[in-house]
């Protein structure tokens, strides 16, 4: 087979090396085909056949997102006919899709929409809309399933099957009754959907989306309640893309603004709270070595990674490490310390997170999250959503000044800023652990055998003289893949693992804007940048306000009250398979 | 007009279920033969017999057979497709219950052919009562070593599994056949990668219809030169036929290939039953042409396209009477496509809906010249954008039928009564 091969598209000559598509090689030629069910981080679905394209001596057309090009290949893209026919298919489309754009979440971001109006579609509906006629499922707290509005793309059941394989997704019954579901009947809370967000990720339509819980934040506000929020390490690198400005564009002091122009009374950085997630989940590592228990310890700062791991792999629970997430160890910390501190009734206080995670509603919402004797954390809302109240809010995002973020926690470190990416938590951890076990400072901060986008990276860390294997995974078809081998008998010997549910860690997280796998890689290069040239200090225990928390309140790691209200515990889920 | 028996040679024989009852009758001399050549003898053998496809298209099947013999693997299977899914069909049906070890046989002599070991039978769901007689002819020609290890001391093994379906139409196409065989829903998968080289489970694979298989057991034992006396030149040996509807003598027949239609229907079927008049005919299944009763004078083999679109197809003759309505038959064959789509494309899934809706309405009486239009522009549409056969071939009858009987859609179109469609507004199938 030879290496290139020449073919004409639309009478240009395109030379591209052997097996490429016919859509790649027009697009490298700056020739636009239409698609829809097509996306550039999945296998080829080639259903939605919006593609097709005509070759020439073929009878049939064929779907230029699969199809490969062959020498002398003679490609038409664009003729009236070619177009007529994509016509057609969209009003197929149309026919079973219920025309609410105004109402939709998705207005204004809909693949359909846009392929609508490259089709030039502003014409009278050629067929009635036959609605499925199915209930709107908003069990769930993080995801809400509109199955009406469904084209079947099924690209959410290769993000839930495939990538993620959780399997909380398929396609159900035959011809125009198509859909897509959780199995049997089921809704979504009720199956083993651990809320990671990625089908939203997935899909063109508005039939999966982030389940809206700003207008609480909104009541909350008008019934008087002091309005507290924590903003996510990675949230800094996305709010402004969710605004239209460039991926990777970090607006940490201007989202400290634009909160406080919404009416929260205090904005507070979460990486303050990753840094205090270091100093216990560090210890409680050290603690473990030293007294001969339970390792590896896994991460527990994914809240759908640990209920990934509650539902299918109970047996292994003792492994994770009992330290709350970030956001968890926040919230009880604004209800007591920084109440105590401030003379507010933590009765008054309204706590919300902004968090690139769907899952993380799912976490504030665990009936054992109230140690601080009230709800933890009242709301978290997704990138996506601030991003909405900003826009709801008339603020020109570009335009404002800077604001820090209010003490006593004040600015997070650069280890608690990288819990953002994959291997983040590691690292940040790494640099505590090293320097609390060796005695000695920490020169290297960079770990790079950590970093990066490989699905399991393993590493071993010289902590002066003792060798410590670690390992970092993200995506949950990647774990399930090391908690099979964990089970089978690997890995054993690893003191630490890292687990991120979502590809990429949380930069890659449901509640970011809608990502391709070229987005995460952006975002990550701005998360590290800031941990290397933006932020002042880049170890957790060097950390102002995390001095001072242990200094006034906390004691030390470990400590009673830190057991009480930075630690947690975790349940089997195993009945929800068996039911 | 008569029959010739071939391949329902043994029909009116007992027990052919066992090995020994077939060898009696010359069985397995095909495989014993096959074990003598190569591989690619045995292919050239087929070449030169002019064996073709019978499960519709027509493919000359030593073609298949070479794309498999040349893919590269060590592992590969023969598959045959007993799903007749395809309405009005039941010749395997018959053929599989009066002489199974014939399939068998030709089975392994296609695994012969492309060094395969394996074979798996994709037996229809709804024939569970052929499930005990394949079951029993497969342990016979293992007791009698025709199949199993080292079959008569050749160094050459098969085996032969059975798989039921579980009643989709799609899973007749290939692609979706091995994916419901894998344990998967049965939808189509993208092409290329071809079956012969990555097909069930990935490997080169080689499937081909009950009665194409049967075929090689009977050229293998008479001779290529044998089969090239039977049938028409393109289109060599015999050919099941399947006739149902509204004839005389309804059932399954063994013809030479290239008999004529009309004279089957008239002659050896004794004509339209009651003394009613012929309305229409449809050859070759659910996504065959319907054809006016001019169309039908024609010969019946692989390659020939009579006008209004009639064709041999898999052998099916479903023959209509005028105590029906055409839009009805239309209508009701939409039903079919529209449960029986996969729903993995857009074309077909909701294509088939939409124009199975626009024709209701049509029979109806509240149809418009508009809604005719659609139906013609969106059959034109699924006939080329579908992702696999089964919709390609969805929009055959509803356009044949618009084109070969242009009165009925417009008398319908001006609100004429039709007494026909009328009685069915009671549609049990609305709710397709």
């Amino acid at each position: 087979m030879p290496e290139n091969v020449t073919l004409t598209i639309n009478g240009q000559t395109v030379t591209v090396p052997a097996g490429t598509t016919i859509l790649k090689a027009a697009e490298s030629v700056n020739i636009h085909i239409p698609t829809l069910c097509n996306h550039p981080d999945q296998a080829v679905k080639a259903n939605c056949r919006m593609c097709v394209v005509e070759i020439e001596g073929q009878r049939l057309l064929q779907s230029a997102c699969s199809f490969p090009v062959a020498e002398g290949m003679v490609v038409r893209t664009n003729t009236p006919h070619l177009i007529h026919i994509r016509r057609n298919i969209l009003d197929l489309i149309y026919s079973h899709h219920p025309l609410e754009c105004l109402t939709c979440q998705r207005n204004g971001s809909c693949e359909l929409q846009n392929v609508a109006a490259e089709l030039n579609m502003g014409r009278d509906l050629e067929y009635a809309v036959e609605s499925r006629n199915m209930p709107k499922d908003t069990s769930s707290p993080s995801i809400v399933r509109d199955p009406n509005k469904c084209i079947v793309c099924c690209r959410c059941v290769t993000a839930c099957n495939d990538v993620q394989r959780v399997r909380a997704l398929a396609k159900e019954n035959r011809g125009y009754k198509t859909v897509v579901v959780p199995p049997y009947g089921k809704k979504l809370a009720d199956t083993v959907c651990v809320n990671c967000g990625q089908c939203v990720q997935a899909c063109p339509v508005g039939a999966l989306t982030i389940h809206d819980d700003t207008s609480r934040i909104y009541e909350a506000y008008d019934s008087g309640k002091i309005l507290a929020i924590q903003v996510a390490p990675s949230v800094r690198t996305t709010i402004a893309e969710a605004l239209g400005e460039d991926v990777g564009t970090v607006s940490t002091f201007r989202l400290v603004t634009a909160l406080k122009q919404l009416g929260f009374h205090y904005v507070f950085d979460s990486d303050f709270s990753a840094d205090l997630t270091i100093m216990e989940e560090g210890s409680e590592l050290l603690h473990r070595i030293k007294t001969g228990g339970v390792l590896p310890m896994f991460t527990s700062c994914c809240p759908a990674w640990v209920k990934f791991c509650e539902t299918f792999y109970p047996k292994e629970l003792p492994h994770l490490s009992s330290a709350k997430s970030p956001q968890q160890m926040f919230g009880p910390v604004i209800k007591t310390y920084f109440a105590e501190k401030n003379g507010i009734d933590p009765a008054n206080i309204f706590s919300v997170s902004v968090m690139p995670c769907t899952a993380k509603k799912f976490e504030c919402q665990r009936p054992e999250f109230n140690s601080s004797g009230y709800r933890d954390v009242d709301c978290s809302i997704t990138v996506q959503e601030l991003g909405r109240m900003i826009r709801a809010a008339g603020i020109d995002f570009a335009s404002l000044p800077e604001t820090p973020f209010d003490n006593p926690f004040g600015l997070g470190s650069g280890a608690g800023e990288i819990f953002a990416a994959t291997g983040g938590v590691m690292e940040a951890a790494l640099r505590t652990v090293y320097e609390v076990y060796t005695g000695k400072t920490l020169e290297a901060l960079e770990f790079h055998s950590v970093r990066g986008l490989d699905g399991i990276k393993e590493a071993v860390i010289d902590l002066d003289g003792t060798e410590v294997k670690v390992a970092v995974v993200h995506s949950l078809g990647k774990t399930r893949e090391f908690m099979d081998r964990f089970q089978a008998g690997e890995f054993r010997d690893y003191a630490f693992v890292e687990f991120m549910a979502c590809p990429g860690g949380c930069i890659g997280g449901g509640g970011n804007p809608i990502r391709t796998w070229d987005k995460v890689k952006t975002r990550t290069e701005s998360v590290y940048k800031q941990d290397s040239e933006q932020l002042p200090v880049r170890k957790s225990h060097e950390q102002e306000g995390i001095k001072l928390i242990y200094k006034e309140y906390l004691g030390e790691p470990l400590s009673e009250r830190s057991e009480h209200l930075l630690h947690t515990s975790y349940i089997s889920r195993a009945d929800i398979i068996r039911s | 007009m008569k029959e010739n028996l071939v391949l329902l040679r043994n029909r009116d024989k007992q027990n052919m279920s066992d090995a020994a009852e077939y060898i009696a009758t010359g069985g397995y001399k095909g495989l014993a033969r096959a074990l003598e050549m190569s591989g690619w003898d045995i292919i050239q053998e087929l070449k030169a017999a002019g064996l073709r496809g019978r499960g519709g298209a027509g493919f000359p099947s030593w073609l298949k057979l070479k794309f498999a013999y040349d893919a590269v693997g060590d592992t590969k299977y023969i598959v045959c497709n007993a799903d007749e899914g395809e309405p009005g069909t039941n010749k395997d049906r018959v053929l599989m219950l009066s002489d199974p070890h014939s399939l068998l046989e030709g089975m392994a002599i296609a695994g012969r052919a492309i060094g395969a070991n394996r074979g798996y039978i994709y037996l229809r769901a709804e024939y569970p009562y052929v499930l005990p007689v394949l079951k029993q002819a497969i342990d016979s020609a293992k007791k009698h070593n025709w199949l199993g290890d080292d079959i008569q001391g050749s160094g050459f093994s098969f085996d032969i599994s059975i798989r039921l379906g579980a009643g989709a139409y799609v899973c007749g196409e290939e692609t979706a056949l091995f994916e419901s065989i894998e344990g998967r829903r049965g939808e189509p998968r993208l092409r290329p990668p071809y079956p012969a080289n990555q097909g069930l489970f990935g490997k080169p694979t080689c499937l081909n219809n009950v009665e194409t298989l049967a075929n090689m057991s009977h050229i293998l034992r008479e001779g290529a030169e044998w089969y090239n006396t039977l049938g028409v030149e393109g289109s060599r040996g015999t050919k099941l036929f399947t006739v149902s509807g509204n004839v005389n003598n309804r059932g399954v027949y063994e013809f030479d290939m290239g008999i004529n239609l009309k004279e089957l229907i008239y002659d050896f079927c004794g004509g339209i039953s009651d003394g009613h008049k012929l309305l229409a005919v449809q050859t070759g299944g659910a996504s065959g042409a319907i054809i006016n009763p001019d169309q039908i004078d024609f010969n019946l083999d692989i390659d020939h396209a009579a006008p209004g679109g009639g064709r041999l197809g898999c052998g099916t003759i479903f023959v209509v009477d005028d105590t029906n309505c055409v839009l009805d038959i239309v209508r009701n064959n939409m039903a079919f496509f529209c449960s029986e789509s996969c729903g993995k494309c857009v074309p077909c899934r909701e294509g088939t809906r939409r124009i199975f809706l626009l024709i209701d309405k049509i029979c109806s009486g509240k149809g418009t010249v508009r809604d005719l239009k659609n139906i013609v522009d969106l059959a034109n549409t699924i006939k080329i954008a579908a992702f696999c056969g089964l919709g390609h071939s969805s929009a055959v009858p509803v356009l044949s039928a618009i084109e070969n009987f242009p009165d009925e859609f417009n008398s319908h179109l001006d609100g004429d009564y039709c007494a026909c469609c009328a009685r069915l507004e009671r549609s049990v199938i609305l709710d397709a």
